[in-house]
């Protein structure tokens, strides 16, 4: 199963998501990317992120990602 | 606010959408961003074809031509329109109504109620709530409902945030009295306080079109738009839709008393696949009941994307049959509204390729009008 970060590559291969806290200020996702973001999830978790769960506080960095995914079972 | 009506039906259905087709793939240049970014975005968004005008065609223009092959086809009689309801954002003219345009461009009788109405994604309910209402009227015996947007002329084709999706289309339906007494049951909600988050700024008088709100600016996420053109807050957007419209389908399904199982389709208003889907997930709505492909052949026509799915997708079952539909718009406002009723059969569900050719020869109706590209 592919990992949050290489998820995250495959959208925007030229950051390093490790070294940021804030994806969305920093310019590394924007709404698009988010919508890419919870697609691939879905398909790699085998999960449906809910509508009401896309918003950008949930996409910040890889640890709310984490909890996002954690609400939906997975680790 | 809930709504109730009864002995009403839709008698007929006919979209209109121009034959001129783009490409997602042949516009992506227009935008800035890697391509290997907006080929994802087509997948997950569903975007491929669109229809657009092509050329000054304005909305009126997609309604005549609709109405003449309703008149040629043996459909409607000229005569028999006593009400004529045109929902549009995009009037041909500030002044007079695009209803009275098209009633003259006609030749229709004098003996009629027109009525323009300022709504988007919700317009189909919006128009069908006040066709019914007209119907109560003893000299009103048919009302034809006319949905039409030509929103690609105030879209910015380096909007990658409204471009791929944006589509132009009519849409006419018949609406009559009927001896069914079981109740349509709808219900509609209002919040102007959140109008910003799909408008075009300027060209009403609080800012009237000039040299200034034609300069594009680029926004956050590289998408480059003038104040004359339309913009969405797709997050906003995105999250108003996810929030209010499964409350909305309950809370109309519990007005109804009628169990989600039992509702044959649900036809909603198609901004994008994933957001259909989404909704889809979140009701527990099999995709097969919820189609979400009018986004793919035809783009987002505002309040026509019902009445496009509807034909679309079910032409042959209502022209034979009757379904027990939930309809669903979401937009501009912002404006959410739902309605159970049985549709079909209909009389006629059909869709037709509005050609160029048939813009107005009259004098009145050939002011010259930029396309604010």
């Amino acid at each position: 199963m592919q990992t949050i970060e290489e998820i995250l590559k495959g959208i925007r291969p030229e950051f390093d998501f490790t070294e940021s806290q804030d994806f969305i200020r920093d310019g590394m996702l924007d709404s698009f990317d988010i919508v890419t973001l919870v697609s691939d999830l879905d398909k790699a978790y085998s999960i449906s992120i809910s509508g009401v769960d896309i918003v950008p506080e949930h996409f910040r960095n890889i640890a709310s990602i984490q909890t996002l995914l954690q609400k939906y079972g997975k680790p | 606010m809930n709504l109730i009506f009864s002995h009403r039906r839709i008698s007929g259905i006919l979209a209109v959408v121009p034959a001129n087709e783009r490409s997602f793939v042949d516009e992506m240049t227009n935008f800035n961003f890697p391509p290997v970014r907006s080929l994802k975005l087509k997948q997950v968004m569903g975007y491929d074809k669109h229809r657009l005008v092509d050329g000054p065609v304005c909305a009126s223009d997609l309604a005549c031509f609709g109405m003449e092959h309703l008149f040629s086809s043996g459909k409607l009689s000229r005569d028999d329109c006593d009400a004529l309801i045109v929902v549009t954002q995009s009037p041909d003219y500030l002044m007079p109504p695009t209803s009275s345009v098209i009633q003259g461009r006609l030749g229709l009788k004098q003996d009629m109620f027109c009525l323009d109405i300022n709504q988007g994604c919700a317009g189909f309910l919006i128009g069908l709530f006040q066709a019914f209402l007209l119907l109560e009227q003893p000299s009103v015996h048919k009302a034809a409902l006319v949905n039409v947007d030509v929103l690609s002329r105030k879209t910015s084709p380096r909007d990658r945030n409204s471009y791929p999706l944006v589509g132009d289309a009519a849409s006419i339906t018949i609406v009559e009295r009927s001896d069914d007494d079981t109740p349509i049951h709808a219900n509609l909600k209002m919040d102007g306080t959140r109008r910003e988050a799909l408008m075009i700024p300027a060209g009403g008088l609080r800012l009237p079109c000039s040299p200034e709100t034609a300069v594009m600016e680029q926004d956050g996420e590289n998408n480059f738009r003038a104040k004359d053109n339309l913009r969405m807050d797709g997050s906003a957007v995105f999250n108003f839709v996810q929030v209010e419209v499964p409350l909305m389908i309950r809370d109309l399904l519990q007005t109804a008393q009628v169990d989600m199982e039992d509702v044959d389709y649900f036809l909603f208003h198609q901004p994008n696949r994933f957001m259909l889907q989404k909704l889809a997930d979140q009701m527990k709505v099999p995709y097969e009941k919820m189609p979400s492909n009018v986004v793919e052949y035809y783009g987002n026509s505002s309040g026509v994307t019902i009445p496009i799915a509807i034909v679309h997708n079910l032409r042959e079952r209502l022209l034979a049959g009757s379904i027990r539909a939930c309809l669903a718009g979401f937009g501009v406002g912002l404006t959410w509204s739902s309605m159970l009723m049985r549709l079909g059969p209909l009389d006629f569900c059909e869709l037709v390729d509005y050609k160029e050719d048939n813009l107005p020869t009259n004098e009145e109706d050939s002011w010259t009008i930029s396309t604010n590209k």
